[in-house]
């Protein structure tokens, strides 16, 4: 809150921010294009033809040579590279080999529902975990304690997928609560769409909300044995104040990073969620041009990922910033 | 009192009758399940059997087409006369037909959709079945003259196919996101990655179909598709991906399952060009190793028809060549020896991702060390298998089902990848061609048939069978595949 007020406001302490937000930003760009060339490059090394893929078995060669030239095919390969991070500076992504449409548009249709996803799993894994965490850790080696890390022993454990076909067979072909799976679009209303998003949100959660808790409890449990702990209690403070004011704050640096960790991998590694769902979402973009070696839409949903990845890191980093002003000189 | 009494009452068989209108209202939308998602809708620019499986004879239509059993019917060509000499094919074409982005159909969308085909810069994935026209003539609005280079008995079969449709030249730009034909369903949306819908084309110059709404869902998990099932989520899956549940859907009075055949020639192929398969006595002893039965119970579940050659069992003029290649270790051993391997050898089997090709590779491997042969598996993604198996012919045997419907000119091509080469067979190929005659036809159809048999050029294993699931409730489905396609013009709910 107080890093927050002073970012905002014109004071002391926002002189360190600025440059330490350059760099930051420099350093973005550079990875951005140095993923742009491996990416790239790496596509062009894995063997398979769009176009013979496209025609299949009973093509003729002249006919795959013509759709070759169609799509671009037999352009050198650093005018591909080019056209294709010209494109992307302005948000053209290029048009998708196999659906014949524009990419970008083929992204945001799977952004909508794999963003949501990831957002919806992560509410749920935050709002589970932190709690939790926090009790185990409050109430060290206590019953709920052993409860607790027990459980989410268990969950760390348990394949999320498999816990998905479970979470089916009870809900959807026994108690017919929810559908097995699919997604209606946001035109269906928020609710019915969101309801299509739950069963998979929960089993995302699960494993991360796991992670998450005993994250936040032996973060916590260091932060507990700090002297400043001892400080707080000895100037009169309350077991819980001293949790609430300074140890749970304090505990949040590793906890953030985890949720930043766990935000990305929600995005891009929900795909075998979203097979078990059959949920339209990025990861099965990615998988379908792979097979298909679309590679116009691999690469540029791999940048995104690449993208989102950085990006989130970069919020992290000023979110640590933010809750510990000392790491900006460390930039 | 007795009027509250009376009231409520009123009020509650009105709740009860409006809640329960809807069910007595005939069901006349369905959800079909896919395991693969088309890559786009547009039939005469991609070989994916997915486009087929949604617009074929829903949305658009051809000269002629595929019926239920494979036999060849009028489409929008309504008749046609031949000429003596097999060169020329009137075609009488229906009226009254719009297209669904409402432009009236006519004689010229045929020659723009033929000759759009055979162009030089063609991307037709099967633009081989228009190679032997020579021209496209408009007689009048209601009737087409093609004119062809050579007589072909094959050619009204071949304007059956899913790549021969009619096209509107209006919208062309846009056929392969927003597709337009003549057919009784017209495109609505595609959500990607989830489902396209189709409805009731109003304008529809045949037979209304009974169906108001068709939603094309796409599951390529099996486990999701058997909880998609099990939830009533989709009403029918005619291609089911996990024949191994097929079992508890046949118990289970809500559902119907419905086994048919394919075109699907299952092969174990060999190269016929490398060493050792260059030798016939080694292909012979492969043959013989391989056990039909095994290969079906182990990698089909029992479903699949076992066959001796290159062609589907349901054809008339199949004939039945299993015995020539019977299951036989010791027979093979000794043809092994004779061919100088008495202590084998090893060669590579690439797999693509099908379950037959996967599960049947596994059982085959383990076939075949039985007799000496030690077969190294490796498995391929399908770009991959185009690339190194069929483009590149770099394997020494792979296994994959030629799913095309009556392909066994294959087998005469110059550099396809059995790399099998013979001159007789070529011979019967090209009288096959010049032939229109039908007794004639089927006489070299099944000298044909022989001749790959009494070469051995590849293992032949089985057809595929096409395994589907439905509701009970749901009639009309086509039982077998002549060719790609979910026909849903004649299909409706019982009750």
């Amino acid at each position: 809150m107080r890093a927050g007020g002073n970012a905002s406001g014109p004071s002391r302490s926002l002189e360190p921010m600025a440059p330490y937000l350059l760099k930051r930003v420099i350093s973005l760009v550079l990875s951005l294009l140095a993923a742009s060339v491996v990416i790239f490059v790496v596509l062009q090394v894995v063997p398979g033809d769009p176009a013979s893929y496209m025609l299949g078995m009973n093509a003729q060669p002249e006919t795959v040579e013509a759709l070759r030239q169609q799509m671009g095919l037999n352009d050198p390969i650093v005018w591909r590279y080019l056209s294709w991070v010209a494109g992307l500076t302005h948000g053209d992504f290029g048009v998708s080999y196999t659906y014949k449409v524009p990419t970008g548009e083929l992204i945001a249709q799977r952004l909508w529902v794999s963003l949501p996803l990831a957002l919806y799993a992560l509410f749920l894994s935050t709002i589970i975990a932190l709690p939790i965490g926090i009790i185990s850790a409050a109430k060290r080696n206590s019953a709920a304690d052993y409860g607790i890390m027990g459980v989410t022993q268990l969950g760390i454990a348990v394949p999320n997928f498999w816990f998905a076909m479970l979470l089916v067979l009870l809900f959807s072909i026994t108690l017919r609560w929810f559908s097995a799976g699919g997604f209606p679009g946001w035109n269906a209303g928020f609710f019915v769409a969101m309801k299509a998003l739950t069963l998979p949100a929960i089993a995302l959660a699960l494993p991360q909300a796991s992670i998450l808790a005993r994250v936040m409890r032996s973060s916590l449990l260091d932060t507990l044995s700090e002297d400043y702990i001892r400080t707080a209690r000895a100037k009169g403070l309350s077991r819980g104040q001293t949790l609430v004011r300074h140890a749970v704050r304090n505990a949040m640096i590793p906890v953030l990073t985890i949720l930043g960790l766990q935000f990305s991998f929600l995005l891009a590694g929900a795909i075998i969620i979203e097979n078990v769902f059959y949920l339209p979402g990025l990861g099965r973009l990615v998988f379908q041009g792979i097979t298909q070696r679309d590679l116009i839409v691999v690469q540029s949903v791999v940048m995104l990922l690449v993208f989102a990845v950085i990006l989130v890191t970069f919020l992290v980093d000023i979110a640590y910033a933010m809750v510990d002003p000392r790491l900006r000189g460390r930039a | 009192m007795s009027s509250l009494t009376k009231l409520m009452t009123t009020a509650a068989i009105l709740v009860a009758t409006s809640a329960l209108a809807p069910a007595f209202a005939a069901n006349t939308a369905i959800t079909v399940g896919m395991v693969l998602e088309p890559p786009n809708l547009d039939p005469t620019s991609g070989a994916a059997a997915a486009i087929r499986e949604v617009t074929y004879a829903n949305i658009f239509q051809g000269l002629t087409r595929f019926d239920a059993n494979g036999a060849i019917i009028p489409d929008l060509a309504k008749s046609w006369d031949i000429s003596a000499d097999g060169l020329a094919y009137t075609f009488h074409l229906a009226t009254g037909v719009k297209f669904h982005d409402g432009s009236p159909f006519s004689a010229d969308d045929v020659k723009f959709s033929l000759d759009r085909a055979r162009a030089p810069d063609s991307t037709n994935a099967q633009k081989g079945l228009f190679a032997d026209i020579a021209s496209v003539d408009v007689v009048d609005p209601a009737t087409v003259k093609v004119t062809l280079k050579k007589p072909n008995g094959s050619f009204l079969f071949n304007m059956a196919w899913g790549d021969a449709v009619i096209l509107s030249p209006k919208s062309i730009a846009t056929e392969a996101t927003m597709p337009v034909g003549t057919g009784p369903f017209k495109f609505v949306n595609w959500v990607k990655g989830d489902h396209v819908e189709l409805a009731k084309f109003d304008g529809y110059w045949g037979t209304a179909p009974k169906l108001d709404k068709v939603t094309f869902k796409f599951i390529s998990d099996p486990s999701a598709a058997f909880a998609a099932m099990m939830a009533g989520d989709v009403d029918a899956f005619p291609v089911y991906p996990a024949p191994e549940n097929l079992e508890q859907f046949k118990a289970d009075p809500r559902f119907q399952v419905v086994v048919g055949n394919t075109e699907g020639e299952t092969l174990l192929a060999m190269n016929n060009g490398k060493k050792p398969f260059d030798n016939i006595k080694v292909r012979e002893a492969v043959a013989h190793a391989v056990n039909r039965k095994e290969i079906i119970d182990g990698a089909m579940f029992g479903y699949g028809t076992p066959i001796g050659t290159h062609f589907a069992p349901h054809n008339p003029d199949y004939v039945d060549l299993t015995a020539q290649s019977n299951y036989d270790p010791e027979k093979s051993k000794a043809l092994l020896k004779e061919a100088g391997y008495p202590d084998g050898f090893t060669v590579s089997l690439k797999l693509p991702p099908p379950s037959y090709a996967r599960r049947g590779g596994e059982i085959i491997a383990a076939e075949l060390a039985k007799v000496g042969i030690k077969a190294e598996i490796t498995n391929l993604e399908w770009a991959q298998w185009l690339e190194q198996v069929f483009k590149g012919k770099d394997y020494d045997l792979t296994i994959v089902s030629h799913t095309e419907p009556m392909d066994i000119d294959i087998y005469g091509r110059d550099n396809y990848y059995f790399n099998y080469k013979s001159e007789a067979f070529k011979k019967i190929m090209a009288e096959l061609s010049g032939t229109t005659d039908p007794a004639q036809r089927s006489a070299l159809l099944k000298q044909a048939q022989k001749r790959i048999a009494d070469d051995y050029v590849n293992a032949f294993l089985f057809e595929l069978p096409k395994t589907g699931v439905a509701n009970a409730k749901i009639v009309g489905l086509w039982k077998n595949q002549p060719t790609p396609a979910n026909d849903m013009s004649e299909v409706y709910w019982k009750d």
